[in-house]
């Protein structure tokens, strides 16, 4: 009989069951997927893109397919924190147990600070994930993930503001990505999740127009996985704090892979969309795949293709 | 919403280019007319959601039309099993009906009025249904509805075959106690400029999940922003706003 695998990971002092989470903008605030198994399994969610105030989001369509992957432009639709706060969280601790990570946008410091800071006080929270890359909204949303100077301040003001992890999700979309992940360390960060969506197009070719109605979304889905792991790989390299590895994950191999690249965890989430039931196979699968590659505790293999 | 794998039973041409496929499996997430399932097509990312047209048993009943890739590969099936999702989406409401509903199908529109007209003839009542195509070679499906019990109205735009003109037109002699709605948004809207009583529409969007996680599909309401794939398809005639 095969020895039990542990599958345990310390993400900033919280222990998560095993390195599984599902992706903001994913997996909405948990309850959908909560009606179709037991979300408790997974080693944790990161909920929807949370801003001070509630957001439409971008026109529609906003969804287009591309080879073994999407572009979205949701453009951060959600609630507003105060609706997280009150009707979001509430409903969610009736499905889930486990702290929740806490992903935050914002179009200014302030608003991040703001947005952070409200959700900090929560005991359901356990991280704080500053997304400072989304690649869908207007007045520079992106631009915070794009430098290494905008990415390090914003991640210091939110430190100062909250008690909890600060985790700050990094976009793609740059040149250097081992600096900016360098200078969110310095600036405080207690982790790094990359990577966010991928900048992407396309045009349907009977109307001629873009099928994105904000002509341009964030790519994502299985094709991008060899990008998220090179990414994650750099940054693992560059930085002293724990990485959570994002892009493309679909098996549980991936899974294995993203944690040799130097990932302490991983967030599943285009997958989600098309297999709701994705994180619990990927979770359920583990252990075999650790069978299979002579793994005994996933600890041990974080960063070995360093 | 369940996920589950249904067996492909029948793949065969209603018309040139709308097929009726008809599938094996556990069909009890289904609980209302105007529901869509969501199937994944080997090859492709995205599921295609699909309305639904018929439930008997274990036995499920879509039919689409061929417009893109998806489609397309769906057409070439001859048998095997998809995974799909269903159970999605609200459906119609069928307590406001009243003593005289209409029903006004347009093209794609059509499939989900069959299972609506046969859960309000199950409650006694006779629905009038209108059936809106472009031209007598693409209808479908009239024959059907009339055997179900409905007063069926063909209207085509070229007039081959029955009233010509538009869903609209035929929808202008009649008295109604109250509408639904399903097809092409400009029939829709000229269905809510034209309609005398209240009523419910079905609308179609491009979506990412369907089943509320992505927020690929959400559109603005009178009663706030609503997701198509989940507070949706259906929405009620006072709610809307039209965009576009």
């Amino acid at each position: 009989m095969a020895e039990v695998k542990d599958l345990r990971v310390d993400l900033c002092g919280i222990q998560l069951d095993n390195p599984v989470m599902a992706a903001s903008g994913t997996f909405g605030y948990g309850w959908e997927f909560a009606e179709l198994y037991d979300i408790n399994i997974l080693g944790t969610f990161s909920f929807k893109g949370t801003t001070s105030e509630p957001r439409f989001g971008n026109p529609t369509p906003r969804i287009a397919e591309c080879n073994d992957g999407m572009i979205n432009a949701v453009g951060l639709q959600n609630p507003g924190v105060e609706q997280v706060i009150f009707q979001e969280l509430p409903r969610l601790k009736q499905c889930f147990k486990k702290k929740v990570m806490a992903n935050v946008s914002g179009f200014s410091e302030e608003e991040y600070v703001y947005t952070a800071r409200r959700l900090d006080e929560c005991s359901q929270v356990g991280w704080i994930e500053v997304n400072v890359s989304c690649p869908n909204v207007h007045g520079g949303g992106m631009s915070f993930g794009t430098s290494p100077e905008a990415a390090a301040s914003v991640t210091k003001a939110v430190k100062e503001a909250v008690k909890k992890p600060v985790i700050v999700k990094l976009s793609p979309n740059v040149t250097d990505i081992a600096s900016i992940a360098v200078a969110c360390e310095e600036a405080g960060a207690d982790g790094i999740s990359l990577i966010n969506t991928l900048l992407g197009m396309r045009i349907d070719i009977r109307t001629k127009k873009p099928v994105i109605a904000n002509t341009m979304g964030g790519f994502s889905g299985r094709a991008v996985f060899p990008v998220a792991l090179r990414m994650v790989y750099q940054t693992a390299k560059a930085v002293n704090i724990p990485v959570i590895g994002v892009g493309g994950i679909s098996k549980a191999e991936d899974v294995i892979e993203m944690m040799l690249a130097g990932a302490t965890a991983v967030q599943v989430g285009a997958e989600n969309l098309v297999n709701p039931y994705a994180c619990r196979d990927i979770i359920e699968n583990l252990p075999a795949v650790m069978e299979k590659y002579g793994i005994h505790s996933l600890k041990e293999i974080i960063g070995g293709a360093i | 919403m369940k996920k589950s794998l249904f067996e492909i039973i029948e793949n065969i041409p209603l018309t040139r280019d709308v097929m009726r496929m008809k599938l094996k499996g556990d069909t009890s997430a289904i609980t209302a007319p105007g529901q869509f399932i969501n199937i994944q097509i080997e090859g492709l990312f995205l599921r295609r959601p699909i309305s639904v047209c018929h439930v008997c048993g274990d036995i499920l009943t879509i039919i689409y039309k061929v417009v893109g890739e998806g489609t397309r590969r769906m057409q070439d099936m001859t048998g095997g099993s998809l995974d799909i999702l269903m159970g999605l989406g609200n459906g119609y409401d069928l307590s406001p009906a009243g003593e005289s509903p209409l029903l006004i199908g347009g093209g794609a529109g059509v499939p989900p009025m069959y299972m609506l007209a046969e859960k309000i003839l199950e409650r006694g009542v006779t629905p009038k249904v209108i059936l809106g195509f472009n031209t007598a070679s693409e209808v479908f499906y009239a024959d059907e509805f009339a055997k179900l019990g409905a007063e069926v109205t063909v209207a085509t735009a070229d007039g081959s075959m029955g009233v010509k003109g538009f869903a609209t037109d035929a929808m202008k002699q009649m008295s109604y106690s109250y509408f639904y709605a399903c097809g092409p948004e400009a029939m829709l809207k000229a269905v809510w400029e034209q309609s005398e009583t209240d009523g419910q529409f079905s609308f179609e969007e491009r979506m990412g999940c369907g089943f509320g996680a992505c927020m690929g599909c959400s559109c603005k309401t009178l009663t706030g922003s609503k997701r198509i794939c989940k507070e949706g398809p259906v929405l009620r005639k006072g709610e809307i706003l039209w965009q576009k």
